[in-house]
């Protein structure tokens, strides 16, 4: 399929109507329900704005995603479309069934890409309030990997992942808090992108953990996840956790890589990535990238990040602590599920509500975060945590003075099968032990498609991760279309 | 690291979450076990470790304290489950420490 900046051109010059790429998105959508990567298509909606679309004049076609169809998580608020973090919590019964939250207003994210002239066709499936790393803890049902319908997208944007992998939208946007964006991408053999925390407003994101939690990109190609970031980037007066920073030209950066190449690249190659539970498969391929690279001019030095081993400890405690608080907001008043009988009390409908509401990981995790924050055992967890937390940071620090970037597998093991592991929380936890340390550190990252290796018949997409500095996304993007263009030249 | 079923259950009241007794009796199992890995943090000597609540901002931006539209109140209610004119529609709540049951 044609990338999100190949359509814009078209569309802008006329050469094809919005309305005809529109349609071919929403007839890929229909073609591909069984993969149930979108919880809601938006087939009216999206035709009528593609008419008014395509009445504007040549001069009004100036938006830089004129045209292109795109897919929404549905953690992300959109007007009038229904936002409902994959929760039943956010479904609310009326007396003609059924029916989903649907917000009085737009992210700023989302509000960002319809200046531009993008055009929403679905709302993009999810783990529940982007809880999971399988995209099967939905109220909607699992996502199926494109690559191989036995198997997980990833999660917890395991939709946006399969909606952009199975060709229904050239971009998507996903929210990442420990690896949500980067390990479904990486699973379903495209691009993702974390950015640094700040860089993008969470204004209208549902919140999971408000010290992690961050939107971005999923696109085919590293050039069309740089003008997304560059349209998303940036203030908002509506979130006083933006980073001031002013936004560089990172489709710019993209076209310098391609030109420039790997040449004088400092990579670091940090050595508790490639430990332990690494897929000898995944390994191989990582080293012909790091190798492939060296032989462009690229330095190598292998270093350590001592902490890595902790993330996934510190993550669930910070990450379930900062739940517990932010899911207080969905007691049955205001939005969403209510259950009371008549005579309940209003802690027995909050308790009601929220014990149907809610499914099972997502309780658990409420569970935990309320455990480990409740009086007695604050510093035991919490407090320790955001101690371990400041150790991983300056494994960082220390990494980022001496290398231009970090190097490393995405993910442990290529896509698993469904059902695989969602017996087991641990294992399922396990699953982000490479992405989880960025998140805590707050750095960018992200996820490049290095080709794929060949599994009981299947062949399973690679991710190798990019991680950068804090507010790097500029030599983020320089590096990873460097590395884009060395993957085509490999013919991976 | 074990957690009682009581503990689950007092904690399932603070996180307001009705759960059926055999759910918490697989919870208890499920949070020891995730608590039991977290234990490894005590590996790590932090007594001189400043704690990380947030990266990358150090004080919250100021703004010029102004009146701004805001949601109108019937957009507001549109999608709550019980509502007056006036506002969201709760059960009466004044009088539970009274003897009413509360809880979950």
């Amino acid at each position: 399929m044609k990338t999100a900046i190949e359509l814009r051109e078209a569309c802008a010059r006329g050469e094809r109507t919005v309305i005809d790429t529109v349609t071919e998105a929403l007839q890929a959508a229909e073609a591909r329900k069984g993969e149930n990567a979108l919880s809601y298509i938006a087939a009216e909606e999206a035709t009528l704005r593609a008419r008014a679309l395509d009445a504007l004049p040549t001069s009004e076609r100036k938006g830089r995603l004129f045209g292109v169809p795109i897919a929404v998580k549905d953690a992300i608020c959109t007007s009038g479309l229904p936002t409902t973090s994959a929760s039943k919590m956010l479904v609310r019964m009326t007396s003609e069934g059924p029916r989903p939250y649907r917000p009085p207003y737009d992210a700023t994210v989302t509000e960002r890409l319809l200046a531009e002239g993008a055009v929403i066709v679905g709302k993009a499936n999810m783990d529940e309030f982007a809880m999971g790393s399988s995209n099967e803890t939905s109220a909607y049902g699992p996502v199926k990997n494109p690559v191989d319908p036995t198997r997980v997208p990833g999660g917890s944007s395991g939709g946006s992942a399969a909606a952009v992998a199975g060709g229904i939208v050239p971009v998507a946007l996903g929210s990442d808090t420990g690896g949500s964006i980067r390990q479904p991408a990486a699973f379903t053999g495209i691009v993702g992108v974390k950015p640094t925390f700040g860089r993008v407003s969470r204004y209208g994101l549902i919140a999971f953990a408000s010290s992690l939690d961050q939107i971005g990109p999923m696109t085919p190609d590293v050039q069309s996840a740089a003008r997304v970031l560059e349209i998303i980037a940036g203030p908002d007066g509506r979130d006083s956790t933006v980073n001031g920073a002013s936004v560089p030209g990172y489709e710019a950066a993209c076209l310098l890589g391609r030109k420039e190449g790997l040449k004088g690249v400092r990579i670091g190659v940090p050595e508790e990535y490639f430990s332990e539970g690494l897929d000898p498969r995944v390994r191989e391929r990582i080293e012909l990238i790091l190798e492939s690279a060296k032989k462009k001019g690229a330095e190598l030095r292998p270093l350590r990040l001592p902490h890595t081993h902790y993330g996934v400890a510190t993550y669930y405690v910070l990450a379930t602590a900062e739940a517990s608080s932010n899911l207080a907001r969905f007691d049955g008043v205001r939005f969403g599920r209510r259950v009371e009988q008549s005579g309940t009390s209003l802690t027995d409908l909050y308790a009601q509500s929220r014990g149907t509401g809610f499914g099972p990981e997502v309780q658990r995790r409420i569970l935990l975060g309320t455990y480990v924050l409740s009086a007695g055992f604050y510093d035991a967890y919490y407090g320790k945590a955001q101690r371990v937390r400041t150790l991983i940071r300056r494994d960082f620090d220390q990494a980022f003075a001496e290398v231009d970037c970090l190097l490393t597998p995405t993910s442990p093991t290529p896509a698993f099968k469904l059902g695989e592991r969602n017996q087991d929380p641990l294992s399922m936890y396990m699953a982000d032990v490479y992405t989880l340390p960025a998140s805590l550190a707050g750095i960018p990252a992200l996820s490049l498609p290095i080709g794929r290796i060949e599994e009981g018949g299947s062949l399973l997409p690679v991710g190798l991760q990019v991680l950068s500095p804090f507010l790097a996304e500029e030599s983020m993007f320089r590096i990873s279309s460097a590395l884009e263009e060395l993957v085509r030249e490999l013919g991976l | 690291m074990a957690i009682s079923v009581d503990e689950v259950r007092t904690v399932a009241r603070l996180a307001r979450l009705a759960l059926d007794e055999a759910r918490v009796e697989e919870l208890a199992h499920e949070l020891g076990k995730i608590l039991g890995y977290v234990d490894q943090l005590n590996e790590l000597d932090t007594s001189n470790v400043e704690p990380t609540l947030q990266v990358g901002t150090l004080s919250a931006p100021l703004r010029e304290d102004v009146v701004r539209p805001g949601l109108e109140a019937v957009a507001a209610y549109r999608e709550a489950p019980r509502t007056s004119p006036d506002g969201f529609l709760v059960p009466g709540f004044v009088d539970e420490s009274s003897g009413k049951k509360g809880g979950a």
